[in-house]
């Protein structure tokens, strides 16, 4: 019996012991890599607000909300997408912010801290079009191929590809007005008008304009990687120095350790041997939760590492609840064995009812919180299911086989 | 140990003084001190590398056409958080070169701004999130329990929720986005702890049939005190550590969670309870 419980208790404490070292260091097996929590490239995703980088929520600069429709949206994302690779920026996101009366997109941008000049590429329609005196587009953005910075006997021109449809177009046009002006116009304004002398029948063009080399590649990536639906307004950007996340989430994490070291003190001056064993499952459970926010790419984020230290103090709730029925059971007169079962049977309910209700508290937040909450809501759900399951299976487990370890001394199991 | 059904007046009285005191000085100051996340507004924190005194940088700032510094708060030796009226991204530059020109070694580590509009909303997004919160929790604890200990948990939530605005009143606390995650963490938290109570009360009623509910109540508020005290304890002490060691952000986020825990610990031991006893009493009454 007691050679027996010594196993499993062993067998437990190894388990524990194998997703601490796997949370920490990661692990290779069978071809598949599990990454390190803090691997610089493969562990847990970090937020702007600990990696350093901008954050910038757009809304479409349009009359009426209602006449943006997903389709748009969807333009609008592959575009900024686009925009954002062709200024080298492959490592930010772009996601929609669509619910019944908002519309919006996120962009985040790792390592850029100063988003103005983000904005000021992104926001913008980069509408090409060329008109006729007349004020007639005879051409526009979707019949170009692609666009470049050219030098012509030193001046700075964007250099335009036409697409087959965008020659022949261009060909025509320029037949029709010989004598005459063509207008090009991006986002309305009106960059060049050179005068038509004959017919061009050829694949590019340039625009001149009173360009520098920066403005021109402006508008040659902007051209290039398509029309905005409509112009963008920056809503809402903020952004943090690399260094001051750094520090955040150093901070932080000292923060955590040290409470973490007292709370598992704590529960060992107050619950001797069973508070040995929650702070076996607590290992545990912080190396579940890391593991889990790691293989669910779930982005961490300064609200969110507060909710994981959060719920360390919730995590051992469940043990306190349990303990103290164990306590009160064992004054009862009634075996130690006894008393654990019993005791752990009265508690499950309050620990269920209890961390549902957190549970919804989580959800909600999840669903309506924006920004940064949202990487609180997270955490705040994954810690809390996954106490949950160290409190009722772990710790119950691991003080099972404390009793059949055989230990008389009462004193050991609570103070 | 003294029976905490008897000594509802004081118990009743101590939470009462302190939202009156809110309410006094949310009269006095005018409301709550939002910011920018409500108000609309830009947040930058700049570390100046220099000792500096705040009218400078009020002075640097406001020449900019458009711009207001509203606030000006030191924050370190030579770091400061600057909150101004909504720079359009346009004069932001204008106002880097304002910063630069009066302080030379200065760096704007962080920036945030929010528009106008987006700030209305968050208010209403918060009003949503704890709206359904709130009604998701009374459905699960009426299935649970009964919708009178549902009620009652909600009321001892509103206790918590009005303290914790009260001591924003009282010290013009800055209300913002992570001043909302808080509260609904209260809510979690704080029913959290009511539910081990009142699962204590349903357990306890089922043994004892001879005593009346007042009396249960009140057994099971002290049979589960002890486990009360630890756990917010625990809770305490990670938060203390935080509060200590965090930086700004943290800071700001952990404030209302301490308020919170305890004002949460207080209102499950001692207001939650109670209102079940009383809102049972006045149905028997009828």
């Amino acid at each position: 019996m007691k050679a027996k419980s010594i196993t499993k208790f062993a067998v437990v404490c190894v388990i524990i012991a194998l997703l601490a070292y796997v949370a920490a260091f990661g692990l290779e097996i069978m071809g598949k890599y599990i990454p390190a929590s803090f691997d610089e490239d493969f562990g847990i995703k970090k937020g702007f607000d600990l990696a350093g980088g901008s954050v910038i929520v757009f809304e479409p600069e349009v009359e009426d909300m209602d006449t943006v429709t997903d389709e748009d949206i969807s333009a609008a994302v592959a575009a900024l997408r686009l925009r954002l690779d062709s200024n080298g920026l492959n490592e930010a996101t772009v996601s929609e912010q669509v619910t019944d009366d908002q519309k919006r997109l996120r962009v985040e941008i790792p390592a850029v801290t100063d988003p103005n000049e983000a904005i000021e590429y992104l926001g913008a329609m980069a509408s090409l079009s060329f008109k006729d005196p007349d004020g007639n587009e005879v051409l526009n953005g979707t019949h170009i191929e692609d666009a470049t910075v050219a030098d012509m006997e030193g001046k700075v021109v964007v250099q335009l590809q036409f697409t087959g449809e965008g020659q022949s177009l261009f060909a025509q046009a320029t037949a029709n007005l010989v004598g005459k002006q063509l207008s090009i116009y991006v986002d309305g304004t009106l960059i060049s008008a050179p005068n038509v002398n004959e017919a061009i029948n050829s694949d590019s063009c340039v625009i001149e304009g009173s360009f520098t080399v920066d403005d021109a590649k402006l508008l040659a990536n902007q051209i290039k990687s398509g029309t905005l639906p409509f112009a963008l307004k920056p809503i809402n950007q903020s952004s943090v120095g690399a260094q001051l996340g750094d520090d955040a989430l150093n901070k932080s994490l000292m923060a955590g350790g040290i409470g973490l070291l007292l709370v598992m003190i704590f529960m060992i001056v107050m619950y001797r041997m069973c508070g040995l064993m929650a702070d076996i499952a607590l290992v545990g459970y912080i190396s579940i939760v890391a593991i889990i926010i790691n293989a669910f790419e779930v982005q961490l984020t300064l609200p969110g590492i507060a909710g994981i230290i959060l719920t360390i103090g919730t995590a051992v709730d469940a043990n306190v609840v349990i303990f103290e029925r164990v306590k009160e059971e064992l004054k009862t007169g009634k075996t130690l064995r006894a008393s654990v079962d019993s005791g752990f049977n009265k508690a499950f309910s309050a620990i269920i009812d209890a961390n549902i209700t957190t549970l919804i508290a989580a959800v909600v937040l999840w669903y309506f919180g924006t920004g940064t909450i949202i990487g609180f809501a997270k955490t705040l759900f994954i810690g809390t299911l996954v106490s949950m399951f160290t409190a009722i299976f772990v710790t119950k487990f691991l003080l099972r086989q404390l009793v059949g370890f055989g230990i008389k001394n009462s004193k050991l199991y609570s103070a | 140990m003294f029976n905490i059904i008897e000594k509802r007046k004081i118990l009743f009285a101590i939470p009462c003084i302190i939202i009156l005191a809110g309410i006094i000085c949310f009269i006095a100051f005018g409301g709550l001190n939002t910011d920018i996340d409500f108000t609309g507004g830009t947040a930058m924190e700049i570390e100046l590398g220099e000792e500096f005194n705040e009218d400078a940088i009020r002075d640097a700032i406001n020449p900019v056409e458009g711009v207001t510094v509203s606030s000006v708060q030191t924050s370190g030796a030579q770091k400061a958080i600057v909150k101004t009226t909504d720079i359009p991204h346009e004069k932001f530059v204008e106002v880097q070169e304002a910063v630069k020109a009066a302080f030379p070694a200065s760096n704007i580590t962080s920036v945030d701004s929010v528009s106008a509009t987006m700030g209305q909303e968050m208010w209403w997004s918060a009003a949503k999130a704890i709206f359904f919160a709130v009604l998701l929790m009374l459905i699960y604890i009426t299935f649970r329990f009964e919708l009178l200990s549902g009620l009652s948990a909600i009321c001892a939530l509103c206790h918590d929720v009005l303290i914790i605005i009260s001591f924003y009143a009282i010290f013009q606390l800055p209300v913002n986005t992570t001043f909302i995650a808080a509260i609904l963490t209260i809510l979690g938290y704080s029913i959290n702890a009511t539910i081990v109570v009142f699962d204590r009360v349903r357990e306890n009623t089922r043994l004892i049939r001879k005593e009346s509910f007042a009396n249960i109540v009140n057994k099971s508020v002290w049979q589960t005190l002890a486990r009360s005290i630890n756990t917010t304890v625990t809770t305490l002490i990670t938060l203390v550590c935080l509060y200590i060691l965090g930086v700004t952000s943290i800071k700001q986020f952990m404030l209302p969670l301490l308020i919170g825990v305890t004002c949460g610990a207080y209102s499950s031991i001692f207001i939650s309870g109670q209102f079940w006893v009383l809102f049972k009493g006045s149905k028997k009454a009828q």
